[in-house]
């Protein structure tokens, strides 16, 4: 019987495991991987010479050399990722730099000009002009539970009026019930919550904010979106208040040559409730394409706040009534900058963005 | 919805132009979207005969076709070969001008003269058919020399595209429209024709009918009608459906079609022969049911949905064998569908609650004309008035059909239409106006409404048609807002308010303005990146850590919810780098999200069906994110800029602490953290972006340092993390300033900032410290390095002396010497 190739493996396998362990670099490491590991290896050659054996032994000796060669793979990958950490961390240490250090006055600073973002800038416009007319500015969340984004705001569970918003949810607690807000009117409810709880009413308030719409991208449509949203609560509030904040907003904001006009529209948290529009910015009332020759353009919705909002919230409706109103920052921004493509935004090209102060 | 003014004017009287109802319309909150104008341009187009067909010497395309429309013969060029001798086909004479503005003229080619065009159905704009030139014997039996809008029985018309409001199920109907119209307009509303049933033949002794489950199914009216044959409708009525964008498919079903548009009522027919004991039940799906509907889907009944209190209540009509029929007000099964030898009818007209309808629809992804309109809410009285004129339309095409006597009509619950009251001044309350109460009562009676006068009240009973308004405080407002419309919102007053109450920005609105502000002028661009990315986005800070994930994203890679403004902020870069404009400083603000698992702040809100459970939110944390991108930019910029962004805020005592624990994503070795000395908070980090993360994400600048500073917004507006210098201010001496430098060799575990802040409390001569100069050398001990720092003495009192300044400078080096420092 002639000697098994194999009877030498377990010490060659050894022999490897230590040459392996000595190496000290990644480049001695590079060097040495052809004859570690690679097809002219020790434990490929010991494989070639398998073909002589018998069927049966054939299949045994072929399972000692893959368990050695997995075991000397193994190690190689794991002296390698060793290697490779020591090195990373030799280089961090060798680029270490405590940044308490820094001389500040020594520090280089090119002097160029940045650029406010368009949201930001056209949002702050539009909060001042507010805050001009004695409104004050809340914040609220992104995230949102079904009862702020929609079951307080009056649009129960499985209600159509849902079908208007196309909702992100989110994977928390049972299902449906955490919602990225579609809009900013839950800040709304959180506002007259807190009201309630604190006996401070009356609100002057608008929102501004991010929103979520679960709406494929396009020219006119981001699937994330920016909204400002007023409210009013307070004692004899009626439409005809709604009207004159309307007018009054659209023509400190878009100019005085531009006035607003309502028309009928349904909102589940406002009745009654309006469609605001402004005259064409483009064209100033004359009709052209972009206002469909009407002269006129769709900016928001509003209304008086409904009774059942109110109720939800726990605030009397026969002592407070309200109105809110709410439309698009980004919609603002388009107008008036004529963006012929959102998508614009949020590609955060310098060129586009540099256009901005 | 598309209306014809044609089929509007059988209601109503309306001599205004398209465009005049527009304005009308669209003040009624009536939205029209669109005015299409049918059969326009085909006045001169006439019917035409094929006498001779001949080819042309030297043309392989088009030949050359003597026609006669009634005045002798006519020769046309013509490339179309789909017709015959004796053909009759569509002829637009010289000088007509067809839909488009096209305008025929006569021509010469190849030596023979065309005196007109034969035209294809697109062309005329009478359908998308463009294969060949229209030929007419295959749809009416066309006379020669007759107008072809004659010869189709196409009156011009216009149809208006109205967009209706979700509270206004009432006006989604031709009938509806024409009523609003009509109160507006103060014109007289006309009713439909109708039919009535044959008077010896009792419908019971046909069919049955029954309820099951009454909160279902309001009404289920079911009439039996005989002696049918299905054919064709009426070109009037066909001609009606395609102008409202239906298409006709038989008399039986156009009836259908046209009572629903009309009056707002769908009605089901089914083929009597294939119902079971003639018999339709309306009952509640049995778990574990199954039915194929119409569109050949297999649906499962009765099974739970995903959305929130939706535990799988479908509603269904049964035969007299309880087997499925279909699914109530959504759509009809296969087996007992009208085909063409149905001769016996059961017409089913119902009212279905709406809510178990929209529930339906939604979970089964199925929704339909007729689901819409139920689900909405229909007229729970409208359904024998609507069959009356389905049978009336039914009869002009089929004179024998028989409508049998007293249809079976059996009620479940229906709502009862309240009675709203507006006191004296609710109206004034409400709209800030009064108006003349005369004018209020005759548009609420002109909409429907019953309106009793008591007192100083009025009591407004809601018709059965308006489902949408509701009881007591929230009826008030209904009924105004009706008032309102059919008043007019642009004839309302405007006022603006006032209140005592300030307006203003709180003091996080302004710090926000203020770090924008100092950042642009800085040189910072400002970007918008993503809140939804991707997993591996994700992994590559924080690998296997749990996140906020969305349930139904757009896209897989929009599926989590950021958890830093980094990532975004270098790929936005890494887009301007292929693009040669990366030479630039980014930065974001924006929140950023923590699952309620992970972070020790999560949000507790109430949700669920009536704010009954409480829900664990994400964390939201608003951050400011700037990348320093520019060639010369790393670690020691962003320490300069936020040097000037740290003293624009008034912070009184932030260092830069070296970190050994960076957040992922920062380089381990040069990034710092902001630490608040008196709160000991951490405001934020900064330092250079990770190698490994500019190499994931922008492999083209593998190498290039980037400078970051991140900071965390809600520390910095948060005053007791952030300390903010005292508003109280020191005058400088009038006395000269003495100046001296001092260099310490000091082990490198002490920071820079404490050894300056200790020496600054040496003595009270101290008037400032700063640090000017760091030297690491080999001639220095191991683990230290020079710090030299600039110290200004001064006193209040009079000009420091000398041996002051000398004894000043020993006690500086002996509090050096304290921590370890020697001068150098």
């Amino acid at each position: 019987m002639t000697p098994s190739p194999l009877a030498d493996l377990s010490a060659q396998t050894s022999e490897l495991l230590s040459t392996i362990a000595s190496l000290a670099t990644l480049d001695e490491l590079t060097e040495a991987e052809p004859r570690l590991t690679g097809k002219r290896s020790l434990l490929s050659t010991l494989q070639k010479s398998l073909g002589s054996l018998e069927p049966n032994a054939r299949k045994d000796a072929g399972a000692l050399l893959q368990e050695a060669r997995r075991e000397v793979q193994a190690a190689f990958e794991a002296r390698r990722s060793t290697l490779a950490a020591a090195a990373r961390a030799e280089s961090l240490e060798a680029d270490r730099l405590d940044l308490g250090d820094v001389v500040t006055n020594s520090v280089r600073w090119p002097v160029r000009a940045g650029h406010p973002g368009l949201v930001a800038s056209t949002q702050r416009e539009l909060e001042d002009v507010f805050v001009g007319m004695g409104f004050t500015v809340a914040d609220g969340p992104e995230v949102e539970s079904d009862w702020y984004n929609f079951e307080a705001l009056n649009i129960p569970p499985a209600h159509p009026a849902r079908g208007l918003w196309d909702t992100f949810y989110v994977d928390l607690g049972e299902p449906e019930t955490v919602v990225l807000r579609t809009h900013t009117s839950p800040t709304q409810v959180h506002l007259m919550e807190e009201a309630v709880a604190k006996g401070s009413l009356p609100i002057h308030s608008v929102m501004p904010g991010r929103c979520f719409r679960r709406d494929t991208p396009d020219a006119r449509h981001l699937a994330t979106f920016h909204q400002i949203e007023g409210l009013v609560v307070d004692r004899g509030i009626a439409f005809a208040d709604l009207a004159g904040v309307i007018e009054t907003f659209t023509r400190a904001y878009f100019g005085p040559d531009i006035a607003s006009r309502l028309r009928p529209a349904f909102f589940p948290f406002t009745e009654p409730s309006a469609e605001f529009e402004v005259t064409c910015t483009i064209c100033r009332g004359e009709g052209c394409r972009t206002c469909s020759q009407t002269g006129w353009i769709e900016l928001g919705g509003c209304g008086m706040l409904d009774p059942a909002v109110l109720s939800a919230v726990g605030i009397d409706g026969d002592e407070w009534s309200g109105f809110a109103f709410g439309f698009g920052i980004d919609r603002c921004a388009q107008m008036r900058h004529q963006i012929p493509d959102m998508r614009a935004l949020i590609d955060n090209d310098t060129r586009f963005l540099e256009q901005f102060s | 919805m598309k209306i014809p003014l044609s089929w509007l004017r059988e209601f109503v009287d309306l001599p205004e132009t398209p465009d005049e109802l527009r304005l009308i319309l669209d003040d009624l909150g009536l939205v029209v979207e669109g005015i299409d104008v049918v059969g326009a341009g085909l006045e001169d187009v006439v019917v035409a005969r094929v006498d001779e067909i001949r080819s042309i010497e030297g043309a392989d395309r088009v030949r050359l076709v003597t026609v006669d429309a009634g005045a002798g013969p006519v020769e046309i060029v013509c490339g179309a070969t789909n017709f015959e001798l004796g053909n009759h086909v569509p002829l637009a004479p010289i000088g007509a001008v067809l839909p488009g503005g096209f305008e025929i003229a006569r021509r010469q080619m190849r030596g023979v003269t065309s005196n007109g065009m034969l035209c294809s159905a697109r062309e005329l704009g009478l359908s998308d058919d463009h294969l060949g030139l229209m030929i007419l014997d295959q749809v009416t039996t066309p006379r020669v020399g007759e107008h072809l809008l004659d010869a189709l029985h196409i009156t011009p018309d216009v149809v208006l595209d109205i967009s209706v409001e979700g509270n206004r199920p009432d006006a989604w109907c031709v009938q509806g429209v024409a009523r609003d119209l009509a109160t507006r307009l103060a014109r007289p509303l006309r009713e439909p024709m109708l039919a009535t049933p044959v008077a010896d033949v009792m419908t019971d002794s046909f069919a049955h009918a029954g309820i099951d489950d009454p909160e279902l199914c309001g009404r289920l009216t079911v009439s039996v009608l005989r002696n049918l044959t299905v054919r064709p409708s009426p070109s009037w009525i066909a001609q009606r459906l395609q102008s409202a964008g239906m298409r006709p498919i038989s008399n039986v079903v156009d009836a259908s079609n046209y009572v629903m548009l009309e009056l707002g009522q769908p009605t089901h027919p089914y083929d009597a022969a294939n119902v079971a004991g003639h018999a339709l039940r309306v009952r509640r799906a049995r778990a574990g049911e199954t039915l194929e509907t119409l569109d050949g889907v297999v649906r499962e009944l009765a099974k739970a949905g995903r959305g929130l209190g939706d535990t799988g209540v479908d509603c269904v009509i049964v035969d007299g064998d309880d087997q499925l029929l279909g699914l109530a007000g959504i759509m009809g099964g296969s087996s007992s569908e009208i085909s063409a030898t149905t001769t016996d009818v059961l017409l089913e007209a119902a009212f279905f609650d709406p809510m178990t309808i929209a529930r339906s629809s939604k979970r089964h992804g199925l929704r339909s004309e007729a689901s819409n309109r139920f689900e909405r809410g229909v007229d729970p009285e409208l359904a024998l008035r609507a069959v009356a004129r389905f049978v009336n339309l039914l009869q002009e095409s089929v004179p024998e059909l028989q409508w049998l006597a007293n249809p079976l009509d059996h009620w479940g619950g229906v709502p009862t239409p309240p009675t709203v009251e507006l006191r004296a001044g609710d109206i004034e309350r409400g709209l800030g106006i009064e108006l003349d109460y005369g004018d209020v009562v005759a548009n609420l009676e002109g909409l429907g409404f019953h309106v009793d006068v008591r007192e100083s009240s009025l009591f407004v009973r809601a018709p059965s048609s308006r489902l949408d308004i509701r009881e007591g405080a929230a009826g008030r407002a209904d009924v105004i807002e009706e008032i309102a419309r059919i008043h007019g919102y642009r004839r309302l007053p405007r006022r603006t308010p006032t209140w005592p109450e300030p307006g203003g920005l709180t003091d996080r609105q302004r710090l926000r303005r203020l770090v924008r502000d100092v950042v642009v002028d800085l040189g910072v661009v400002e970007a918008w990146t993503p809140t939804l990315g991707s997993d591996a986005d994700f992994d590559l800070l924080s690998p296997g850590v749990e996140r906020v994930r969305i349930t139904n994203p757009l896209a897989s890679d929009e599926s989590v919810m950021r958890a830093t403004l980094l990532t975004g902020l270098v790929r936005a870069w890494g887009r301007n780098v292929e693009r040669g404009t990366g030479d630039v400083v980014l930065g974001e603000m924006g929140a950023v999200f923590t699952h309620p698992n992970v972070t020790e702040e999560p949000r507790e809100t109430k949700g669920g069906e009536s704010g009954a459970l409480t829900l664990r939110l994400p964390r939201e944390n608003e951050r400011l994110t700037l990348l320093l991108g520019r060639l010369d930019d790393d670690a020691t910029t962003a320490v300069g800029l936020w040097s000037v962004l740290s003293e624009r805020l008034g912070l009184a005592d932030v260092v830069v602490r070296a970190s050994e624990q960076p957040s992922p994503g920062l380089h381990p070795t040069r990034s710092a953290r902001l630490v608040d000395r008196q709160s000991g908070a951490t405001l934020g980090e900064l330092g250079e972006v990770d190698a490994e993360l500019v190499g994931a994400l922008v492999p083209s600048a593998v190498g290039r340092r980037l400078g970051v500073v991140d900071i965390d917004l809600d520390a910095l507006a948060d005053s007791s993390r952030a300390t903010r210098r005292s508003d109280f201010v020191s005058v400088p001496s009038r006395y000269p300033s003495a100046v001296i430098d001092l260099a310490f060799v000091v082990s490198s575990t002490v920071h820079a900032a404490d050894l300056g802040e200790a020496l600054r409390h040496a003595t009270p001569l101290v008037e400032s410290i700063s640090l000017f100069d760091v030297y690491r050398d080999a001639s220095l001990p191991a683990n230290s390095r020079s710090l030299a720092y600039n110290v200004r003495l001064v006193s209040l009192e009079h000009t420091l002396k000398d041996d002051e300044v000398s004894a000043a400078r020993e006690q500086l080096i002996t509090l050096a010497a304290s921590l370890g420092a020697t001068l150098r």
